[in-house]
């Protein structure tokens, strides 16, 4: 019972620091970048903000239908709750990214516990950067950082091509750090080669209305991001883990640590 | 790196079943929280969490 809530704690407090820091990024860097996308969206034929509004634009498809980025905003919001621009928004930004920092460490920890390796302060950074490989940069080789407005596929099977390269890039991490066999190398290799020879269902060749330099800006920023977050996430993860685990082996033992 | 010694110690010292069922709750949580943050197309969830969607690197729209 102990260490569960030990592993707990470690992953929410790290999660909790992790996420509070990449939303504070997220806010100078990354949102301002959304917003100046979302004001082209509905030029260039890219889609629209939500489904249920781009089902009703195709169903009403009149000519009084403006598609400027006015229009549909007001529509979205008439038809389907969001968070209102502004100090709503942030506030649930903030939130959904301290809550997925929490899923991804207790992803993360569980994986730990399962396959037996500890995380630690001293090998932290390298959970940390096999989480940033497997969930963040494999997934955006194939599936670049999109912003609202950029033309792309349908969603569930860019979700299940997400999904089926985090998990084989995940397994090959795993499987190296159990073992250095020959064979393992070859069975990585191939875990994280497959999904990019299988391939990312494409974006349709349309012209998108977001500027270049906006998509750009974007993607390096989002990666940039991603790591610093992997990268604290699992040296806090490692260090909490190690306060927790000197703790709980001081105490019975009545060891001064 | 006398508290990498401790705590691999420690893990070591837990049993399988200890490790299984700690791995399992953490993961079942774990996945609620991605899906819900990150997968869900529950207008609300999507809209609620679409900025961190974008921000990393979840397929949206």
């Amino acid at each position: 019972m102990i260490m569960i809530r030990n592993l707990f704690a470690a992953a929410i407090f790290a999660a909790l620091a992790a996420g509070l820091l990449t939303a504070a990024i997220q806010h100078f860097r990354v949102t301002p970048l959304i917003l100046h996308a979302e004001t082209f969206e509905g030029e260039g034929g890219g889609h629209s903000h939500g489904e249920a509004a781009a089902d009703h634009v195709d169903a009403a498809g009149t000519a009084d239908h403006s598609h400027d980025a006015v229009a549909l905003t007001a529509e979205d919001e008439a038809e389907e709750w969001a968070p209102a621009d502004g100090f709503e928004r942030t506030a649930y930004t903030t939130l959904a990214t301290v809550l997925a920092a929490a899923g991804f460490a207790l992803v993360i920890g569980a994986v730990s516990m399962f396959s037996g390796i500890p995380i630690t302060f001293a090998n932290g950074f390298l959970w940390g950067i096999a989480g940033f490989v497997a969930f963040s940069l494999a997934p955006a080789y194939g599936l670049a950082p999109e912003l609202p407005g950029m033309p792309a596929a349908d969603v569930l099977p860019r979700q299940i091509w997400w999904v089926g390269t985090a998990l084989a890039t995940g397994a090959a991490w795993l499987l190296l750090a159990k073992t250095r066999a020959g064979w393992a190398f070859a069975v990585a290799a191939a875990l994280v080669v497959i999904p990019h020879i299988i391939g990312a269902p494409g974006a349709p060749d349309e012209p998108s209305a977001v500027p270049a330099h906006l998509a750009t800006e974007f993607a390096a920023i989002t990666l940039g991001t991603s790591l610093v977050f992997w990268l604290v996430l699992g040296t806090l993860f490692g260090k909490l883990n190690d306060v927790f685990a000197r703790n709980r082996v001081a105490v019975p033992a009545g060891a001064t640590a | 790196m006398n508290a990498t010694t401790n705590v691999s110690t420690a893990t070591q010292s837990l049993s399988i079943s200890q490790r299984m069922i700690a791995g399992s709750l953490a993961l079942l949580l774990g996945l609620t929280l991605l899906v819900g943050t990150g997968f869900a197309g529950d207008f609300r969830l999507h809209n609620g969490a679409h900025d961190t969607r974008h921000a990393m690197g979840f397929p949206c729209h």
